[in-house]
């Protein structure tokens, strides 16, 4: 029997309809009527800042509640969760990697991969996650730092830490803000190029926010968030 | 469990200065205040006992905490001196036992207690080693002063110059190690016992001499009056008692009237030690003493003292503790983009709140354990600096 915040299982990874959404006190207003992404596709986030890109990926992560519409990942309905098991959901199927990296300045590298496993209660850690966290760093040319506090790493090294961390629970779909954002050209190639192996070898859905025009070829499908301007006239009252 | 000590452990130990500070600071709150209190209570314990082992003191009519505190701590602080004829007083009223005691020269920051062989069944003292004293220039060395300098009998002490400066004064006397007493945890651990007698030659009153009658002398003899010889300043004073010169010493006043700190009474019973307190009240030159009515007025205005400080430290305890709060409001204030991050990955609240509470646990319990380790080394530390703080 499904439960009831689930849905059937189908292709979609994220199925989006009716959503709208604002902040509080702000003029800015997101209207999405209807998204879908398939599982396993690689899509790209596009639009002028301020268009609503990392909050609609704060609302597919349940970090955000929207004013209405329904939000899917996986087949279950996110925002039909409390907030513990949304928290639950999220740290179990969802690996992010945030704008500004956001490790932790008092652990080291190989602590740092391993945050997820130490902050929520569901996540066991043992020896073969240490392995993977080990594997995973290797895998991004930062194995010979795993005692380095991140303090002492380069732009780069940060950006491959987070996509560790994001990627050791093998999440399904990995939700990533502008993860090439200041990264020189040939850096912004390499961590691109690792995000697209990593999901592509977990067989994780990708999203990625990104202004880089020069990088959109490479995604399965781009969803420009123009279309998704609302007007306050537009919105329900 | 494990992760959420690991994570507080992490972030301790990355910012170790802010928690050892921190740490520090808790510590001391507690520390100061229960240091304080094991301290007092371990004098009071030493004082008392002390004390209430001491029937009766008499001395010189002076400061009762002074004369106290020096015959039965030997402290350096020297009370009035009083005639030796005191302790016959005592003897002959047939009311109690009288036990002279004559503390004034140190040897090397020890005292040197003249005393008589009475002194040592009386406070329960055993040799470890060696013999009583038995002859002049002889001693008995407590425990510690032994372990301290590596003494055994058959070793000698030499007495400190009362005064650097003083040329025509107090020399140095030799003196040889007869005995070393068992530890008895108490200040005679810490002493040095000599009959009165040699305590007297320590400060010159007796002396011993070459024989100015023997026919070898001539350049030391200023003039010769009939069978009176006067010697001039190069006759030879002895400064070690020896089986040789032992014979030469001789003391050129009466005894009674040579000087004493104080006498010990031991009276048999209530009614003696009544009737000799009844006897000395009146006596305008001495004054007969209860030692422990003189510690406990002392322990009062000690406590007193410690109350007022307590409260003291309270006030500043509380500022400290008001300021540490501040530290780990502030301290919480920073973590707030990593508890967003925890957040935002999926962390539990209730993970995220226990890791941020490990940490001020951890200082706390930090500090506690410091705290404790410092007081208990306090305790074992408080006697000897009891002892140390009396007989100065």
């Amino acid at each position: 029997m499904t439960p009831p915040s689930q849905t059937q299982q189908s292709d979609a990874m994220i199925r989006i309809t009716g959503l709208r959404f604002r902040y509080r006190g702000s003029d800015f207003r997101l209207h999405v009527p209807d998204l879908e992404i398939d599982r396993g596709a690689s899509v790209a986030f596009t639009g002028p800042s301020g268009s609503g890109k990392t909050t609609l990926v704060n609302l597919i992560a349940g970090i955000c509640t929207p004013g209405d519409g329904r939000i899917t990942v996986d087949g279950v309905d996110v925002h039909a969760l409390g907030d513990s098991a949304r928290r639950r959901f999220r740290i179990r199927n969802l690996g992010l990697v945030f704008q500004e990296f956001e490790l932790i300045e008092y652990l080291d590298v190989l602590d740092n991969i391993l945050l997820p496993y130490r902050i929520a209660s569901e996540l066991k850690l043992d020896p073969s996650i240490r392995r993977r966290a080990v594997e995973l760093a290797d895998t991004v040319a930062i194995g010979d730092k795993l005692r380095r506090f991140v303090r002492r790493l380069s732009h780069g090294e940060r950006q491959r830490v987070a996509l560790c961390r994001a990627l050791l629970t093998r999440p399904g779909l990995v939700l990533a803000d502008e993860p090439t954002g200041n990264l020189d050209p040939a850096n912004k190639l390499h961590v691109l190029d690792l995000l697209f192996d990593c999901a592509r070898e977990a067989g994780a859905t990708l999203v990625v926010i990104t202004h880089d025009h020069d990088l959109l070829h490479r995604f399965d499908r781009v969803v420009d968030f123009r279309q998704f301007h609302d007007t306050p006239e537009a919105s329900p009252a | 469990m494990t992760d959420l000590l690991y994570m507080s452990w992490r972030y301790v130990a990355y910012h170790w200065m802010k928690s050892v500070i921190l740490v520090a600071a808790i510590a001391l709150i507690v520390f100061i205040p229960a240091g304080l209190r094991v301290l007092v209570h371990q004098g009071e314990i030493q004082l008392r006992a002390r004390a209430q082992a001491t029937p009766l003191l008499l001395g010189s009519r002076d400061s009762p905490l002074e004369l106290a505190l020096n015959a039965l701590y030997f402290s350096a602080d020297r009370p009035e001196t009083m005639d030796f004829s005191a302790t016959s007083d005592i003897t002959a009223s047939g009311l109690a036992d009288a036990i002279p005691v004559y503390v004034r020269f140190r040897s090397q920051g020890d005292p040197i207690v003249g005393t008589t062989i009475d002194y040592f069944p009386f406070r329960g003292l055993e040799l470890a080693a060696g013999r009583q004293m038995a002859t002049l220039g002889e001693c008995v060395v407590g425990a510690a002063v032994a372990a301290d300098r590596g003494l055994a009998p058959g070793d000698h002490v030499i007495s400190s110059p009362a005064t650097f400066f003083d040329l025509a004064g107090v020399y140095p006397l030799k003196m040889r190690v007869a005995g070393v007493l068992a530890s008895s945890d108490s200040p005679d651990d810490h002493a040095i016992f000599v009959d009165l007698k040699t305590a007297w030659i320590i400060e010159g009153l007796g002396h011993g001499h070459q024989d100015l009658a023997q026919a070898g002398a001539g350049a030391e003899i200023l003039r010769r009056d009939g069978s009176n010889i006067v010697g001039n300043a190069a006759v030879r004073e002895y400064q070690e008692i020896t089986p040789d010169n032992i014979g030469s010493f001789h003391f050129h006043r009466d005894m009674a009237t040579l000087p004493i700190t104080a006498v010990i009474a031991v009276p048999p019973d209530r009614k003696s030690r009544t009737l000799l307190l009844g006897r000395y009240q009146s006596d305008q030159r001495r004054q007969l003493l209860s030692p422990i009515e003189v510690v406990d007025t002392l322990l009062a205005t000690v406590f007193s003292v410690e109350n007022v400080v307590v409260a003291a430290l309270a006030a500043v305890g509380f500022a400290t503790l008001a300021l540490v709060v501040l530290v780990f409001m502030l301290s919480l204030r920073l973590r707030r983009g990593e508890i967003a991050t925890m957040s935002r990955i999926g962390g539990s609240r209730a993970r995220i709140a226990s890791i941020l509470g490990m940490e001020m646990a951890g200082v706390l319990v930090m500090a506690l354990v410091t705290a404790g380790v410092l007081t208990l080394a306090t305790g074992q530390l408080a006697p000897e600096v009891v002892r140390m703080v009396l007989s100065r």
